[in-house]
């Protein structure tokens, strides 16, 4: 199975070689460096800010991150079972009713968090 | 010869041997350039096209109609001066646009884009790495390219860098799952991972079960978007905003955030942002042909069948490639579904152009509600529409 990967290392080779030329390129290349405080300070129109990673910024960026990692596990448990559903079915309508329930709890989940006004931007 | 040395690069994937090892490295490198050089192209593709349908000109002053404007472009790149912000996190800085583009370019290699070709006893798959749960590899690698995007909004030191990272991040992980829950319909009727086997089960004619009685059409593919239609819309809509295309190009939105996370960005970095964008564009296009428009393979016609007629047609072509009858024909049918996948792709890369300049930009907050409120539950629909029809046409 690793093995598979194989040939991606190579292309992923391939690939940070790339970037590290085509970066010092421009070392190499381009007019020598003339750095002026103008030209360091962050890109603002009007008043020049103080250190900006401080920024505030809504904690609804934070809520989605928890939410996305809560129904990604959910569908990357849904991935095997799509797999073999047509296989299982054969036997019965087991793995049907059993996704069902799952399925049920999912769309409780979302409905919550949609009630809870968590996927609300205003 | 290799022994040890190679350990597992010189595995079955690469090639037993040197020369099938050099072979099989010859075509990553192929199928980067290719990839790379696709982006100018598509650019090329994209101020044409915006320039036709805006009744402009658009670039036509380099090279015969204007073909040669992003070479020139890609030049004046490198003679860029170099320019870091004092207020950068200069390693992070540096690193961000290499973390976006390999992403873009590692996603592409599970992508068959054309049938396997034998040439004097060599096998050589038209595949970067044929992996068993290509779909799976395809979304674990693509979602790395948040990584990118947040390494070079935070590591700028501006404040629209990193709204704009924040946009974009919250963005491409609210639509991805949408996106991953609209291909598991597909998913169930394809019953692999693999994307070779999604191409052959998209073989011949419209088919199906029902209540142990089968239904066939004949002038009919058996391609995704006829079992899935839904998935098919809603993994197109997942994919523009994956690709922070228009309508969904809400992290560059300019008249709010400047150029989103790419701000403090110049010369060639910057390009390699933009060859990230065009390179998920490429593999997301590729991605949609291969799930819903049969991949690489003519439409009702198997690759036995264009072999076969290769076999018949292509006698003139031995004798000057001084090649057997059947490496000729593994050759020319291979060169065919190159052309077919070619095209097939390159309708939806047009796709892309197209709508960016016809659809204008959502609101940020119609964007969340688009993939949350909607995308999600439909998807969610989807499911459970395949999974209820299938079981009753299977149970009964």
């Amino acid at each position: 199975m690793i093995q598979q990967l194989a040939p991606i290392l190579v292309l992923g080779v391939v690939v940070i070689g790339f970037a590290v030329v085509m970066l010092s390129l421009t070392f190499i290349a381009g007019p020598t460096r003339n750095p002026t405080p103008e030209k360091q300070i962050p890109y603002e129109c009007g008043v020049i800010g103080t250190d900006m990673r401080t920024t505030k910024f809504p904690v609804k960026f934070y809520l989605t991150a928890i939410l996305f990692i809560l129904f990604d596990i959910e569908v990357i448990f849904l991935y095997p079972w799509a797999i073999v559903y047509i296989d299982f079915l054969k036997k019965g309508p087991f793995i049907f009713i059993e996704m069902a329930v799952f399925m049920v709890f999912l769309t409780f989940g979302l409905f919550y968090v949609w009630k809870g006004h968590a996927l609300d931007w205003d | 010869m290799f022994g040890r040395v190679t350990l597992w690069i010189g595995t079955k994937e690469m090639g037993s041997g040197l020369l099938e090892f050099a072979i099989n490295a010859l075509k990553i490198v192929i199928v980067f350039v290719a990839i790379v050089s696709t982006v100018p192209l598509l650019v090329w593709v994209e101020r044409r096209g915006s320039a036709f349908m805006q009744n402009r000109l658009g670039p036509n002053r380099v090279g015969p109609l204007g073909l040669l404007q992003l070479l020139a472009d890609a030049i004046k790149f490198i003679f860029k001066e170099e320019f870091i912000p004092d207020h950068a996190d200069k390693v992070l800085y540096f690193m961000a646009p290499g973390l976006a583009l390999l992403p873009a370019a590692l996603t592409f290699a599970a992508v068959p884009f054309s049938s396997p070709v034998t040439i004097m006893g060599h096998t050589i798959n038209m595949q970067i790495a044929d992996i068993n749960v290509g779909i799976i590899y395809i979304f674990a690698v693509a979602s790395l390219a948040v990584y990118g995007v947040l390494t070079a909004g935070w590591s700028s030191g501006n404040k629209y860098s990193l709204i704009g990272a924040l946009r974009a991040c919250s963005q491409m992980i609210s639509y991805e799952i949408a996106m991953g829950l609209s291909l598991i319909g597909v998913l169930i009727m394809y019953q692999s991972f693999s994307l070779n086997d999604m191409i052959a089960s998209q073989i011949g004619g419209f088919n199906f079960n029902w209540h142990g009685v089968h239904h066939a059409f004949k002038y009919l593919p058996a391609w995704g978007i006829f079992y899935q239609p839904l998935s098919f819309i809603l993994f197109v809509t997942c994919g523009f905003a994956e690709t922070n295309r228009m309508p969904f190009d809400l992290p560059e939105g300019e008249a709010e955030l400047v150029g989103g996370y790419h701000t403090e960005y110049g010369g060639f970095k910057f390009n390699m942002f933009f060859m990230g964008e065009y390179g998920h564009m490429i593999t997301s296009s590729a991605l949609i042909t291969t799930l819903f428009f049969g991949g690489y393979a003519l439409p009702l016609i198997s690759p036995e069948q264009v072999a076969a007629f290769w076999i018949d047609h292509g006698a003139g072509l031995a004798g000057p490639l001084h090649l057997s009858i059947a490496d000729v024909s593994s050759l020319m049918t291979t060169l065919t579904h190159l052309a077919v996948f070619g095209l097939k792709t390159g309708f939806w890369l047009f796709f892309y152009v197209w709508v960016r300049w016809t659809l204008p930009r959502f609101r940020y907050d119609q964007l969340m509600d688009l993939g949350w409120k909607t995308l999600l539950p439909w998807s969610l629909v989807n499911l459970a529409l395949t999974a209820t029809v299938i079981f009753f046409a299977r149970v009964s």
